[in-house]
């Protein structure tokens, strides 16, 4: 994020140069792909060898990966951003993937102090302080309490972060990509507290991980006895080993930093502990020097992740999807509007699938491009009436070094040749 | 028994020697605090010895690891320098991060005594302390940051849900066309694919098909 690191860049010349060669050559595959053929197309008139000979056997892949011809849809970090990569961050490929459900293989990861390796076996629960009994929990205890299910986003408290000074990345995997969103099966956190007896000067729970950033974490007791979950499995399977492996916090609504992974104590104190983690981070600097605390909810936002910059327009004229998504900490997505000329006019898109409280929400728009130049925003609103607002409504309150909860609208300039760039507009 | 609340019985109790093992928080009143003290000039020993080839000899920061001590007064500067000394509210997460989570690759190898007098240093590098400062479970409540007031718990609710809740414009919202104020690819930082797009992006299908599975 620092000026030497802009002056380092290369400059817009040569990615336009080699965007245009890019366009030419492909201009020169002949037929491939094309809507209209100049012929019989030898795809459908010649046999093709998979319609003739066999296909690999059903012993060939045990825990299947994705065919490679989908190699562009992984996770991608940005070196520049963090000092350590075991204290980083990656970004989910969002601007490739549809509907709601992040596939774990792909879904973002942030570590403060690497992903570690923690079985079963080796797991334990504790449970004390302002307690009756400090208990201790095997995974296997864990697997004995009622299951509830939930699917809820994890958003990075950081996403969109770098662009809080202007238009910085290029393309919503880094813009808007520190997120995931899974169907959840865990036991509640307020059956566990129950199992130890809370005493009633215990306002706060703290929760810390098994690695050694610990993560910690206070929570106040009214979350903790209503939504929050211990999870074991995340769609449909154990968690990723970088997602906390075997055990989670899923903090419905709230920033991701409070989804402690590795969950190996919770600690019921009279107070805040005010750990590192929601004092010097997760704090967020206001323009008269003094900081918010405790930000804890994660406000409606949305954003288009087709056309985005790493999805140009490539079928030329008339028939669009545009595609997104849209969610909110407070609730459910109500509606989400789009706007294809910077915000001046709205219709009102589509929502594709359920929205559900808390959880990522498809919205489409189907548009005919007459191929001139859109300015594309999404607006989302929630079920509290909370309108998403611009990036320039939020930093008239906030500022510029707020550092986290950037939930601003995001703009995509679609030029005429369907090239698509992330930029601020007035 | 059918007054309680109804338990599974699952689980059993928590022995003293596991909870002092995994509970080593300190809370900002000073519970948690373990008896024991560190004097500035051994947590400059101890420092250099553990800490300094990140974070500096005066807890400055080398390259771009984290600065520790400066940055006084910056907080409504442009680009501001949080640090112990300038930003965080509370002594007693400088010594329960510290013996907790440092050194970084190395974390929990860190006495008592020996997180008593770093933190004394971090105080000293600061300018909070003089040299000959001694830091105990004492008088640990005593040292009150520079920054201690400069929090407040969020106030979203009040001070933006009021301004972004109602019925938003939905035609005619703005004069003119659009212009543009900033670009992404003017800064060009991005990761790349080798034909110069951002890293990711959707292959076309107009052209042939990778013959490698890509990166």
């Amino acid at each position: 994020m620092s000026e030497e690191t802009t002056k380092e860049g290369r400059g817009p010349s040569r990615r336009g140069f080699l965007r245009n060669s890019a366009l030419a050559g492909a201009g020169l595959v002949a037929g491939a792909g094309a809507a209209r053929a100049e012929g019989p197309d030898p795809l459908i008139t010649e046999v093709q060898d998979w319609a003739s000979s066999f296909g690999d056997a059903v012993d060939a892949a045990p825990y299947g990966m994705p065919i490679r011809f989908e190699s562009h849809v992984t996770r991608r970090n940005v070196e520049w951003l963090t000092e350590s990569p075991v204290s980083s961050i990656n970004f989910t490929p969002i601007h490739a993937l549809e509907g709601t459900i992040t596939p774990q293989g792909c879904a973002f990861e942030r570590h403060h102090s690497g992903a570690i390796e923690l079985s079963k076996q080796d797991y334990r629960l504790m449970i004390n302080g302002l307690v009756d009994r400090p208990l201790v929990f095997t995974y296997e205890d864990l697997t004995r309490f009622p299951r509830h299910v939930t699917t809820a986003f994890c958003e990075c408290a950081a996403n969109g972060g770098m662009e809080w000074g202007g238009a910085q990345l290029e393309g919503c995997q880094y813009t808007q990509g520190m997120i995931h969103n899974m169907e959840y099966t865990g036991v509640m956190l307020r059956d566990l507290l129950a199992e130890a007896g809370v005493q009633t000067e215990g306002k706060w729970v703290y929760v810390e991980g098994a690695d050694a950033s610990s993560n910690g974490r206070s929570i106040p007791m009214e979350k903790a006895l209503d939504d929050v979950m211990v999870a074991f499995f995340a769609n449909g399977e154990a968690l990723r080993k970088e997602h906390g492996y075997p055990v989670r916090l899923v903090v419905p609504g709230w920033e991701g930093n409070m989804w402690v992974k590795w969950l190996r104590r919770i600690g019921v104190y009279d107070r805040a502990v005010e750990s590192r983690e929601e004092t010097s981070k997760y704090t967020d600097l206001m323009p008269d020097g003094r900081a918010r605390k405790w930000t804890w909810v994660m406000d409606a936002k949305s954003v288009i992740t087709s056309p985005s910059p790493q999805v140009p327009i490539r079928h030329g004229k008339g028939p669009l999807v545009i595609s997104g998504l849209a969610w909110s900490g407070n609730g459910a997505i109500n509606r989400v509007d789009v706007s294809l000329d910077g915000g001046r006019n709205w219709q009102t898109a589509r929502i594709s699938g359920d929205a559900k409280k808390k959880a990522l929400t498809r919205f489409h728009l189907d548009i005919d491009w007459d191929g001139s130049e859109l300015f594309l925003q999404s607006r989302a609103v929630d079920e509290t009436g909370y309108v998403q607002p611009t990036k320039q409504a939020l930093r008239e309150i906030r500022g510029l070094n707020n550092v986290y909860h950037n939930n601003g609208i995001q703009t995509w300039w679609v030029k005429a040749d369907g090239e698509v760039e992330n930029v601020e507009i007035a | 028994g059918p007054v309680m609340a109804e338990t599974l019985g699952l689980g059993r109790a928590a022995l003293p020697e596991e909870i002092a093992a995994w509970d080593v928080s300190v809370l900002p009143d000073g519970q948690g605090l373990k008896p024991g003290s560190g004097d500035v000039l051994t947590g400059e020993e101890v420092f250099a010895d553990k800490c300094a080839s990140c974070h500096g000899e005066f807890a400055e920061g080398l390259d771009s690891w984290p600065v520790l001590a400066g940055g006084e007064g910056s907080l409504t500067d442009p680009r501001p320098v949080k640090t112990i000394g300038s930003y965080w509210p509370h002594l007693s997460t400088v010594w329960d991060y510290v013996h907790r989570s440092m050194p970084f690759g190395s974390a929990q190898t860190v006495s008592v005594d020996e997180t008593y007098a770093i933190t004394a240093f971090l105080l000293y590098s600061n300018g909070l302390v003089d040299e000959d400062f001694v830091l105990t479970n004492e008088n640990f409540t005593e040292i009150v940051l520079p920054n201690n007031d400069g929090f407040y718990p969020d106030d979203r609710p009040e001070t933006e849900y009021v301004l972004f809740k109602g019925e938003p414009c939905m035609t005619g919202c703005a004069e003119g066309v659009p212009k543009i104020t900033k670009r992404a690819v003017d800064l060009n930082v991005t990761p790349e694919d080798p034909d110069g797009r951002p890293a990711g992006s959707l292959p076309d299908l107009r052209a042939a098909v990778a013959t490698e599975g890509g990166a």
